[in-house]
């Protein structure tokens, strides 16, 4: 009895430093792995993988594929991770600490820079800036290049063409067709007009829920607030950016249109105000998608969303874009908000063969037929560069109509001046602030204060 | 036997400690420091002394998730330990079917924060949605909400621990108390509450710290909403590490003082109802 429990023990004992072991084996072996081709810079015979932190969530699946395909070609393994929407600064500082760090990450501008410095090797030399179509668009630093964009992005009031032309057909309605809405005060008569007829149009509400839970509330407090940002400092002869990013304060000086629209959308909305608090970007999108609402605001990235809708009655040929009128003076040549947040540095702080291996699979992506063709059809890029032939623009119906507006001859695109918005925590707070004022328990002058103090603080805070 | 435990023990001991070391005491000591420090990513520290926890006391969102969690706290331990106490009295008494209700009540505890927190986010904006309104829509909400949730899965477990208290009295006690003429709530506050003592000692301390440190159900079920106003200690620490360019210092500042409030908290709770245990 005593020796067998002794026995017992031992084996116990045993299996447990052997799965001890196993475990730390594991990760050394993976570890000197990468490590094991640092002899020269353009060699990348050494490198067995690289890891890119993807951003984007809804397009996951397709970089996975993309991966298998360079796997093939090239034999070098493409690990990919995506972070969860609104997650991906938590998980970059995360993964980044880790001995197998991301090799390819995306910084969202000059502010991501300014965060990321440390990590984001210089690009000046590489084939992937060269081809860039507007070398303005890229994230510099003197002499340096530390983000490269890959995908210009737009995005509107999205409005399904479908019920629009039903309404077009109704009694006394007020414009006959969508290009006559050119400001806010046209839109706002066909909502309101809309809204009374919403059971002869068969849509609950014309817009779909304002997503004000918390985590899903950056449609209002980051993209809708860009216009505001955008009139208040696209005055002197600097990018509206870079003059949003060196302001210690914050004016709101077009507080009052952003009410006008944000109002628009909560009275004429599918939802109650009361019950805006629990949902999500997914159920409005799904809203719109299902056809219960004919207006949506959000960008050329919701198309695969909205495609992706059990029972989606949109057409894709009725997916449509309106810029989103405030009634700013003279916002009838205003076109969308179009810019990009995503710029893809390379980690420093990997060997030199990696680095360079990392920046193979992005050249390889935009350059190579397979992988241009992923880039247009898959990814739904629209991608600033010039090995992009005319031919070879996205297939998606949002991208085409971002496009489109951008050629529109004196429309003007509005910068995505929000890149220079302080901080995370600034947009958190103004929208919880837009929460408790939909809810009836702030007034919205104290919305704008707050906003302001809150500008005051956060960039006094992070300003160090 | 004796002897081969004292010679085998360093290898016996090995794992757990190595385990314990890589996954517990480094990193704790590295949070220590780095609390100090202003950083980016746990390579690049830099020594800025207090600084952080200046910054951390002078956040008002600190100071407002203290107090909510306080609050919160004080409710539930009471709610829990009453309710999981009158559970455990009724499943202990000759009733048909109590183990098949012992195991239902204590399923709940099998399920993970977020989903629980999920799961009654439903249930609760589903019934508030007859009455226009969300769980965002009043703090109080948000409050009772976590309440309910924390009760209802917590009660499962204490209730297992205070059963095994109770069958543990001697029933020649209750039975002598019986004779000498002790009504039932005699019989309930003279000896059947001094007897389970170490019972209630474990449930007080467990309740005490789940809830001052609950982070999963916070975060799901409100994750603030509306503003900050309930927002928990975890997750104004979560929220401030990430939520601002560098000030993850501080986020960290803020974990270590919540760590000394948890033990303070803790180890009082401990020393004071220890007295009040009774030898069997």
């Amino acid at each position: 009895m005593k020796k067998s429990k002794k026995v017992l023990a031992l084996t116990m004992a045993g299996c447990m430093m052997a799965t001890a072991f196993a475990g730390c084996g594991g990760s050394g072996s993976s570890g000197s792995g990468s490590e094991s081709g640092s002899s020269s810079k353009a060699d990348t015979s050494g490198v067995k993988s690289i890891y890119f932190l993807n951003f984007k969530p809804e397009i996951a699946d397709k970089y996975e594929a993309i991966a298998k395909q360079y796997k093939e070609e090239t034999g070098i393994e493409v690990k990919v991770k995506t972070a969860a929407s609104g997650e991906y600064e938590k998980t970059l500082t995360s993964e980044i600490a880790k001995s197998d760090p991301p090799t390819i990450f995306q910084i969202n501008g000059p502010v991501g820079y300014q965060n990321w410095a440390d990590y984001c090797a210089d690009l000046k030399d590489t084939e992937l800036y060269n081809l860039l179509s507007d070398k303005t668009l890229a994230v510099t630093k003197d002499e340096g290049v530390y983000g490269v964009p890959y995908a210009v992005e737009g995005y509107g009031i999205i409005y399904n063409d479908e019920i629009m032309q039903k309404y077009f057909k109704t009694d006394g309605a007020k414009v006959k067709s969508t290009d006559e809405i050119k400001s806010f005060d046209t839109l706002k008569l066909v909502v309101e007009d809309m809204t009374s007829k919403k059971d002869e149009l068969g849509i609950e509400g014309v817009f779909g829920s304002t997503s004000l839970k918390t985590g899903d509330d950056w449609r209002w407090q980051t993209h809708l607030m860009n216009v505001p940002l955008y009139y208040e400092f696209n005055t002197g002869s600097e990018s509206p950016i870079t003059t949003c990013l060196n302001a210690k304060e914050l004016e709101f000086k077009y507080a009052d249109n952003y009410k006008n629209l944000f109002d628009l959308y909560t009275d004429n909305s599918c939802t109650d105000k009361k019950l805006l608090g629990s949902k999500t970007v997914d159920e409005s999108m799904a809203e719109f998608a299902t056809g219960k609402c004919a207006m949506i605001q959000n960008g050329n990235w919701a198309w695969s969303q909205v495609n992706g809708v059990d029972g989606n009655v949109v057409k894709e040929e009725n997916i449509k874009f309106l810029p989103l009128y405030m009634g700013v003076e003279g916002e009838d040549k205003q076109g969308l908000c179009v810019g990009t947040e995503n710029f893809f540095s390379i980690n420093s702080h990997v060997d030199e063969a990696t680095q360079q291996a990392s920046i193979d699979f992005l050249e390889w992506l935009f350059t190579s037929d397979y992988g241009k063709k992923a880039v247009t059809t898959d990814l739904g890029f629209i991608a600033p560069f010039t090995s992009f032939g005319d031919d070879e623009k996205p297939a998606d119906p949002l991208a085409k109509e971002v496009l489109s507006w951008m050629e529109k001859e004196g429309m003007e695109s509005v910068v995505w001046t929000f890149a220079g918005i302080p901080s995370e925590n600034w947009k958190n707070e103004f929208g919880a602030s837009l929460l408790e004022y939909v809810q009836g328990q702030k007034d919205w002058s104290k919305v704008v204060d707050d906003a302001k103090a809150s500008w005051k603080t956060e960039r006094e805070a992070t300003a160090e | 036997m004796q002897k081969a435990i004292k010679k085998w023990f360093p290898v016996l001991a090995l794992p757990t400690v190595v385990a314990f070391l890589i996954s517990f005491l480094i990193p704790f000591i590295m949070g220590i420091y780095l609390s100090f420090c202003k950083f980016k990513t746990v390579k690049n520290a830099k020594w800025v002394g207090f600084d952080n926890y200046l910054k951390a006391f002078a956040n008002e969102d600190f100071i407002n998730a203290l107090w909510f969690t306080v609050k919160f706290t004080i409710v539930s331990v009471i709610t829990i330990n009453i309710l999981a106490f009158l559970f455990a009295m009724l499943l202990t008494k000759a009733l048909r079917g109590t183990n098949v209700f012992r195991t239902i009540f204590f399923m709940p505890n099998l399920i993970g924060g977020i989903v629980l927190g999920y799961i009654w986010l439903m249930i609760i904006n589903g019934v508030l949605h007859y009455f226009n309104a969300t769980i965002t829509t009043d703090a109080s909400y948000g409050f009772w909400g976590l309440v309910i949730l924390m009760n209802w899965q917590l009660i499962g477990y204490m209730m297992i621990i205070y059963i095994s208290g109770i069958q543990n009295i001697s029933p020649d006690l209750i039975e002598a108390a019986q004779i000498d003429g002790a009504n039932s709530a005699q019989r309930l506050f003279h000896i059947t509450i001094p007897q389970v003592m170490p019972s209630i000692t474990i449930c007080l301390f467990l309740t005490l710290t789940n809830s001052f440190k609950l982070f999963d159900q916070n975060y799901a079920l409100t994750a603030g909403a509306p503003g900050k106003s309930t927002q928990m200690l975890a997750l104004d620490i979560y929220n401030t590490f990430y939520g601002r360019v560098g000030w993850q210092g501080v986020g960290q500042a803020k974990a270590v003082i919540f760590f000394l409030i948890v033990a303070a908290i803790a180890l009082t709770q401990l020393f004071l109802t220890r007295r009040k245990e009774v030898e069997n």
